[in-house]
């Protein structure tokens, strides 16, 4: 049932540990949160699993198959959209599908099939200066998973968006999920983001960086826009905000 | 009304004004020379330029075809080895160190120094022109693009590393593109420099091309021809120029968006 596992990860930089001995799992079609202050090592672990970075200890393994420090098997997508200002939206999403080998014309089929689902529908030739930053996130989030329908990290996806936009987009994003059912681990700074998306959240602490706590969250899905001014909503953000406390405390 | 009329006035007025300046200039000139202040022989009034012109045209339109001809090829070289040392340069940093002083130096070496030097090697052909046009005009190419291939997003370049793709595949859908601003900027440059390369390289013996023009009506003291000549050679370069920004636009359709959005922000500003 497992997809993702990242097991004992450490890593330092200059003597000095980012991450102790961080250990994770992630399970098929589940979203995962990573829920932690600026600088608890989110994004280092991150680029670990990403395989940008090799840890000085520990694996990560993908459906039991050691992927540690290697790049191309999970997706990954940032805060910024990072779609390229001079391709259009079609050739920006197609990209990954075109980098592992597909020809042109074809990559651009496949990826037209999913305009719809995402709601990008009529921005195919757009570039990406013409588009809000919603519409941007939902085009990366699209090259995301075309590039990986697997395992999909996502860096503080929304967290550029205004508190609307960003709204409209959890909504979204939850309807999205819903069809296309990607596995998901995405680290966000926002409490309330952290319970209205996760089946699960891990809280991260710094410094070194570790998880001191998971919650899952029981909410069933679809969610919907109640569940966030909800009394079970209300719990568990008490519960996580005593974490934080206990943690800043020592 | 009155407002928005007052706009429309001052809009014409900014359209038209390097118009009008080159009127005044020409004006003055005429009176300078119709009234003598100046003596003819010296300095030819503008109809007399153009009448000049217009008297050898066909002489000067096939003067003209060599020259562009070795500016063409030149370029087209110039162009083609400062791509592949910017390429060398991005890809590998000593080559980097090893090479950017080499290519500061030969900017500070005038072209008209060097020009006798090549025609002495190289002798009265082609070859001598075409090699000063590389000299001059492949340096703007490849600081242009060093600085475009610099200028890539590196979040961008971390992202494609991230989906598994190579140097090459990173080069060809970021780096490239990246540049492309860059790389016409030091286009519109070098464009210019080639056919100054090429007049230069001319003078110092040839057998046809404008340079070569240049110096025979020089030596038959055809004032009213050196300007002739003087006015085409600046148009040729402006027309060329001009080529390059079409090239751009045609080759980079996205900037012609972002330009109409910003164009349209700053009208609803107004």
């Amino acid at each position: 049932m497992e997809n993702l596992t990242a097991r004992d990860i450490t890593v330092s930089f200059d003597g000095v540990k980012i991450i102790d001995n961080i250990s994770i799992e992630l399970n098929k079609g589940e979203i995962v949160c990573l829920l932690g202050v600026s600088g608890a090592g989110k994004t280092t672990l991150f680029n670990v699993i990403s395989g940008l970075l090799t840890p000085d200890n520990g694996t990560v393994e993908l459906d039991s198959e050691v992927i540690t420090g290697k790049a191309g098997k999970v997706s990954y997508m940032l805060q910024k959209d990072l779609l390229l200002p001079f391709k259009t939206i079609l050739d920006n999403v197609s990209l990954p599908l075109i980098i592992r080998g597909m020809k042109k014309r074809i990559a651009r089929e496949t990826a037209t099939k999913y305009f719809k689902e995402f709601g990008l529908e009529g921005t195919q030739k757009k570039y990406p200066s013409q588009l809000s930053g919603g519409m941007r996130q939902r085009a990366a989030l699209l090259r995301t998973y075309l590039f990986s329908d697997k395992v999909a990290l996502l860096d503080e996806p929304f967290s550029a968006l205004d508190t609307i936009t960003k709204g409209n987009m959890h909504d979204w994003y939850l309807e999205v999920m819903e069809q296309i059912k990607l596995s998901t681990l995405f680290i966000t700074h926002d409490i309330d983001e952290a319970i209205h998306l996760s089946d699960r959240i891990y809280i991260m602490t710094g410094k070194p960086g570790r998880i001191t706590e998971e919650i899952m969250v029981k909410e069933p899905k679809p969610r919907n826009k109640d569940f966030i001014v909800s009394k079970e909503f209300v719990e568990y953000k008490k519960q996580i905000l005593k974490v934080l406390e206990q943690e800043a405390a020592v | 009304m009155y407002l928005r009329l007052i706009k429309k006035l001052q809009n014409i007025i900014n359209r038209i004004s390097p118009i009008l300046a080159i009127s005044m200039i020409l004006i003055l000139w005429q009176t300078l020379s119709a009234t003598g202040s100046i003596p003819k022989f010296m300095l030819p009034s503008p109809i007399d330029v153009v009448n000049a012109f217009l008297k050898d045209f066909t002489l000067l339109m096939q003067h003209a075809g060599t020259t562009l001809m070795e500016a063409f090829l030149g370029l087209s070289l110039g162009v083609l080895l400062g791509f592949l040392v910017a390429v060398l340069m991005d890809r590998h940093e000593i080559a980097y160190k090893a090479i950017y002083p080499v290519l500061v130096i030969t900017q500070t070496v005038p072209t008209v120094a060097i020009a006798p030097l090549l025609v002495l090697w190289q002798g009265y052909g082609i070859t001598p022109k075409i090699t000063l046009i590389v000299i001059t005009s492949f340096f703007p190419i490849t600081i242009g693009l060093l600085d475009g291939f610099k200028s890539s997003d590196q979040d961008a370049l971390n992202l494609m590393k991230a989906m598994g793709a190579s140097n090459f595949q990173r080069f060809i859908h970021i780096k490239l593109p990246s540049s492309l601003g860059y790389f016409f900027a030091g286009l519109r440059i070098s464009a210019s420099y080639s056919i100054i390369g090429a007049v230069v390289a001319e003078w110092l013996g040839g057998f046809s091309g404008l340079g070569v023009y240049m110096t025979r009506v020089r030596k038959s003291f055809s004032f009213d021809k050196m300007f002739a000549v003087i006015f085409f050679i600046s148009m040729i370069s402006l027309l060329l120029m001009l080529l390059v920004s079409l090239l751009q636009r045609v080759l980079m359709p996205w900037e012609k968006e972002k330009l109409k959005r910003e164009n349209s922000r700053r009208g609803k500003k107004k």
